[in-house]
């Protein structure tokens, strides 16, 4: 099963704790904001994905299992 | 109100005008010249007839017409296959300034858009059919409050339509925002999923589909598949509405066959008023063309997506060469900055930093290498919005850059633009602040 990350931009406060936990795969844009590549998070990256997801104040930051995946369960 | 016309073109004599046929009276169409000029909607009393209907639909490759260009078939069949009650909404609150098209239909041709509405919500198996108008439409609205009266008092049977006021604001048209507001929340997008087909208005599976798309859908309902394809190309079938306005002898709404020239669009619309520079095709959410470029291009959503452009809502807008490019695009930046629902961070301070930096540019003021930080900043909002609203905005901006780049070049160098009266403003940029003044 592979993984994605997505911001709910609407609740992001740009607390930025996501791109400290997950630097790999997560940068600040000029406003604090974080651009989250949309590729499936690497295996050996979900664990960090999660706790990222996990420390977001705003629950923001969503660890979603791949459209195709989700469309396929539905 | 924009004058009325249609293309001349060889390839589609006789077959249009369509959706503005019998639009030349300069007041509503009534329920019986409506009824003379087309008869009747056909039956979608039994299962068997809904059933052939969509397919015909299906057949017909309609494309929505609200912008995105949505083949109209899934999302029928989408909200048909969801539980009950589902719900038909009428998109008319037509966001984009330069825009005239759907509220020159809801305004003269109501009936048309009601059977529109009333058939794809029987189609659908919707008890209920909401068109929603802007504010600013009260032509419309009334036109549209008129013939669900004349409906009502000719005892035709059919799905209720109720006609809503809704924000006149750009991004109040934006579907998620739609359905917030027709459930009583302010006329913001919302984080999706849940899509509108899944849980719209009311929680309930909700079918949203721009007006002009539902007067497409009226015609193909009596006139059949093949009928609509014998204009316009095999991936984008029918006529569409264009508004074109800018350096033209007459700015208007024209019906062209889907896949026409834009060169032959313009020459319809009587010409250039003067030696044209670009054209933005497309709307605020649209890109720049070269006017090299531009004529040639062919008005489809495939030609148009090949060339990271879109076909929007049908907007055409002419810029001759006496105006700024730069300082027209700077105008709707900040336009479309401050059009923003202010919701996602992204959008809020990107669009904002875009406008003043173009505006930056325009007047002489610039920084050096400030339109590198525009480029940079035009793909770091793309799609970090909860609606596609910064991808629009950056879209726009790309193709100044790209469109307007020897124009920039010498902003840089700090020579403001002193376009001359009647060559500002070309863009119209409803509410927003005048344009600072240029030292």
């Amino acid at each position: 099963m592979s993984v994605r990350l997505r911001v709910n931009p609407i609740a992001c406060e740009a607390h930025g704790m996501c791109a400290e936990l997950l630097p790999e795969w997560i940068e600040l844009d000029d406003w604090g904001y974080p651009i989250v590549a949309g590729e499936p998070v690497p295996p050996e990256l979900v664990e960090h994905a999660r706790r990222a997801a996990d420390a977001c104040p705003t629950l923001a930051l969503l660890l979603e299992r791949s459209p195709a995946e989700r469309d396929a369960a539905a | 109100m924009p004058e009325v016309t249609t293309t001349a073109e060889e390839t589609t004599a006789g077959k249009l005008p369509r959706l503005l046929a019998g639009l030349r009276r300069g007041r509503p169409t009534t329920l019986d010249e409506h009824h003379e000029q087309l008869g009747s909607m056909p039956s979608t009393g039994s299962t068997g007839e809904r059933s052939e209907l969509l397919t015909e639909i299906e057949r017909s490759g309609l494309r929505g017409r609200g912008g995105a260009g949505f083949p109209t078939a899934v999302k029928l069949r989408a909200v048909a296959s969801g539980p009950r009650p589902r719900i038909l909404v009428g998109n008319g609150s037509e966001g984009e300034p330069a825009s005239r098209k759907d509220t020159l239909l809801m305004a003269r041709a109501p009936h048309l858009v009601l059977d529109g509405a009333t058939f794809a919500a029987e189609l659908i198996g919707a008890d209920e059919a909401t068109v929603c108008v802007k504010e600013s439409s009260k032509e419309a609205a009334a036109s549209l409050l008129t013939a669900v009266q004349e409906r009502a008092d000719a005892g035709i049977e059919e799905v209720a339509v109720a006609v809503r006021v809704v924000s006149s604001d750009y991004v109040a048209g934006e579907e998620s925002a739609l359905v917030h507001q027709l459930n009583g929340g302010s006329a913001k997008p919302t984080f999706i999923p849940p899509r509108p087909f899944e849980a719209g208005v009311g929680q309930r599976p909700t079918l949203l589909q721009n007006v002009e798309t539902l007067a497409h859908l009226a015609l193909i309902s009596r006139f059949g598949a093949a009928w609509f394809r014998e204009v316009g190309t095999p991936d984008d079938p029918g006529s569409v509405l264009i508004t074109v306005s800018g350096g033209v002898t007459r700015s208007g709404v024209y019906e062209i066959a889907a896949g026409t020239r834009l060169g032959d669009l313009i020459k319809a619309a009587g010409g250039p008023t003067d030696p044209l520079q670009a054209l933005l095709i497309g709307g605020y959410a649209g890109t720049w063309f070269d006017v090299e470029a531009a004529l040639d291009v062919s008005l489809d959503h495939q030609t148009m997506r090949a060339l990271g452009g879109t076909l929007g809502p049908g907007v055409v807008i002419a810029l001759p060469q006496g105006a700024c490019g730069v300082a027209e695009t700077a105008a709707v930046a900040e336009y479309m900055a401050q059009a923003s629902s202010g919701q996602c961070g992204p959008c809020v301070h990107g669009l904002a930093a875009i406008a003043d930096a173009l505006h930056d540019i325009a007047s002489g003021r610039a920084a050096p290498g400030t339109h590198e930080w525009l480029a940079r900043w035009s793909d770091d909002v793309v799609g970090r919005g909860a609606c596609h609203h910064p991808d629009g905005a950056a879209r726009l901006v790309s193709s100044c850059l790209d469109v307007f780049g020897a124009e920039i070049d010498r902003h840089e160098r700090r020579r403001p633009c002193v376009p001359p009266a009647g060559m500002r403003g070309l863009l119209p940029t409803p509410g927003a602040r005048e344009p600072a003044a240029v030292s």
